[in-house]
């Protein structure tokens, strides 16, 4: 599903965020990043976004070699994605109903589909009673799973999630990470960067660590494909 | 990739969606009623300038219709000129397309004419001879928008060998026409430099509204929003203000009409003028909504193309 081959990322300034990355993350996997901030974590999941562009190296999502989409094209790669925030990104003008259906309107489905994928979204987070609240009025993790519903209504090949438990509550974090663990369970590859190291070893899903821009082992469990 | 809704759904989508986003950024302007029409009542002025100015050298043009009779070209033939050569003159001038009428004052006559309006009647009898020409009045065909033709006309007639002067006698008019193509030519130099205005005003507002709804752009982009699909909302929004500042136009122009009416009426009938002030008509009332719209989506186009650019999710 995502294959790094030998991936570089410099900022301009001069600063190496990503240096010579390979991994392979395959279909319907599930993995954690992690590391310290400033790691490379963010600039990574960027890479697949394609928010930033590789500096070297070729980065392939679903078979497909991102250095070879045009600025004009990359919509259609992002639609492909389901991306998380920590700050959820939720637009606070419009119910929560809304937000979620954006992707779809942008794909340009008709009202009919989106109201019921909307509230298929809506109902796998449990949060379909508040399909009408504005945002502003849920608590952070009832917007963390707004966020989540608005990554997933599209049914993505791929999520990607950045530290989306940053802000939460232990408790409410671990449900967040389990409703991860179940669109997995239903053939979706997810990729969740985070330092919340506890919560991972609870999971018990592969991990990559960055440190300084490179994998490393760390003494932490790694197995992705067998594959460094 | 997979995942796209089918082809024949997104197509009968396609126009819903247009109609959405265009209600959408409708309700947006709706929404705040005061801001939205202070910037139309701009473009509105801008535009009601130069029409308001259109409308009074249109009437202006209709006035001086009705001196096409007080407008004459004497023609003094040469003193040799007899009148039958003077007559078949007349004749072929009559046929000429720019010249309505052709009257011939012979010799006789026109010592008549000057016994009666100069006075030196008893002078004259001392002359043996009658030293008058012959002279042809034309009487042409004017018309408003080419004053060049009456000019030419004069030139023409005044070429002929049997004419020694070729005099247009309304002066003024000839002036008043000069004035009309004047004003005419800086219509439209005014109407460019206002048309700028609007498209600048559209521009800085649209720039505004995106700076505003940044978030709800760069979110769009990271869910895969065609750039397209973000620029739309702007471009409707641009269209409205025109659309809006258009009809405030046309409405500020029909209320100055109204308010100039009554004594435009009362100074024409003083002049016995059954006058009346004609407003925009609907044709031009629909060029000026055209152009008006036209405005705002070109207006609202230079400030997407710039500003859109530079929000990019981070």
């Amino acid at each position: 599903m995502i294959h790094f081959d030998n991936i570089s990322k410099r900022y301009p300034g001069g600063h190496d965020a990503l240096s010579q990355i390979n991994l392979r993350l395959s279909k319907g996997q599930m993995a954690f990043l992690t590391g310290h901030s400033g790691a490379g974590k963010s600039t990574l999941l960027k890479l697949i976004a394609m928010i930033e562009r590789p500096t070297r190296g070729q980065i392939f999502l679903d078979g497909v070699n991102l250095n070879n989409i045009s600025n004009r094209k990359i919509p259609y790669i992002r639609r492909n994605i389901g991306i998380i925030f920590q700050n959820h990104h939720l637009l606070y003008d419009r119910p929560v109903f809304d937000n979620v259906a954006m992707p779809l309107i942008i794909q340009g489905y008709r009202r009919q589909e989106i109201r019921k994928r909307v509230r298929a979204a809506l109902n796998q987070v449990g949060l379909l009673s508040k399909e009408k609240a504005d945002p502003i009025t849920l608590s952070g993790g009832e917007q963390q799973r707004v966020g989540i519903a608005r990554a997933i209504v599209h049914k993505p090949l791929l999520l990607l999630a950045d530290e989306p438990t940053g802000n939460l509550d232990p408790e409410v974090s671990r449900e967040i990470m389990e409703l991860f663990a179940r669109f997995n369970q239903v053939g979706t590859t997810v990729l969740i960067a985070s330092h919340d190291l506890d919560l991972i070893k609870q999971m018990g899903t592969p991990m990559i660590s960055l440190q300084d821009g490179r994998v490393t082992n760390n003494g932490l469990p790694f197995t992705l494909d067998g594959k460094l | 990739m997979r995942h796209s809704p089918k082809k024949s759904s997104r197509l009968s989508s396609y126009f819903g969606h247009h109609l959405r986003v265009a209600l959408g950024s409708l309700g947006r302007l709706y929404a705040q009623p005061i801001a939205t029409l202070m910037t139309a009542a701009v473009i509105a002025i801008a535009l009601a300038l130069p029409v308001g100015l259109y409308i009074a050298l249109a009437n202006i043009g209709q006035v001086s219709t009705g001196w096409d009779d007080s407008t004459q070209i004497s023609l003094f033939l040469h003193t040799n000129v007899k009148q039958l050569d003077a007559q078949k003159l007349m004749r072929r001038l009559e046929k000429h397309k720019d010249i309505k009428k052709v009257e011939l004052i012979d010799k006789e006559k026109g010592l008549e004419q000057f016994k009666e309006i100069s006075g030196f009647g008893d002078a004259l009898k001392y002359l043996d001879d009658n030293p008058l020409p012959i002279v042809l009045v034309v009487h042409p065909r004017v018309l408003v928008n080419q004053p060049d033709r009456t000019t030419r006309l004069v030139k023409e007639l005044g070429k002929n060998k049997l004419v020694e002067l070729a005099q247009l006698d309304v002066q003024w008019v000839k002036r008043l026409y000069t004035f009309i193509e004047i004003a005419n030519r800086s219509i439209w130099v005014i109407s460019s430099m206002l048309a700028i205005a609007v498209l600048l005003i559209v521009g800085n507002t649209i720039r505004l509204d995106i700076q505003n709804r940044r978030e709800e752009i760069e979110v769009s982009k990271l869910i895969g929003a065609s750039d397209a699909f973000i620029r739309r909302p702007f471009l409707y929004t641009g269209f409205w203000y025109g659309l809006i500042g258009g009809l405030l136009a046309w409405l500020i122009t029909l209320l100055s009409l109204m308010m100039m009416e009554a004594p435009i009426h009362k100074l024409a009938l003083l002049y016995h003028s059954d006058f009346r002030l004609s407003g925009l008509g609907a044709g031009n009332t629909l060029l000026l909504i055209l152009i008006s719209c036209t405005l705002g989506l070109i207006g609202s186009w230079i400030a997407v193309s710039r500003h859109l650019k530079d929000i990019e999710p981070s």
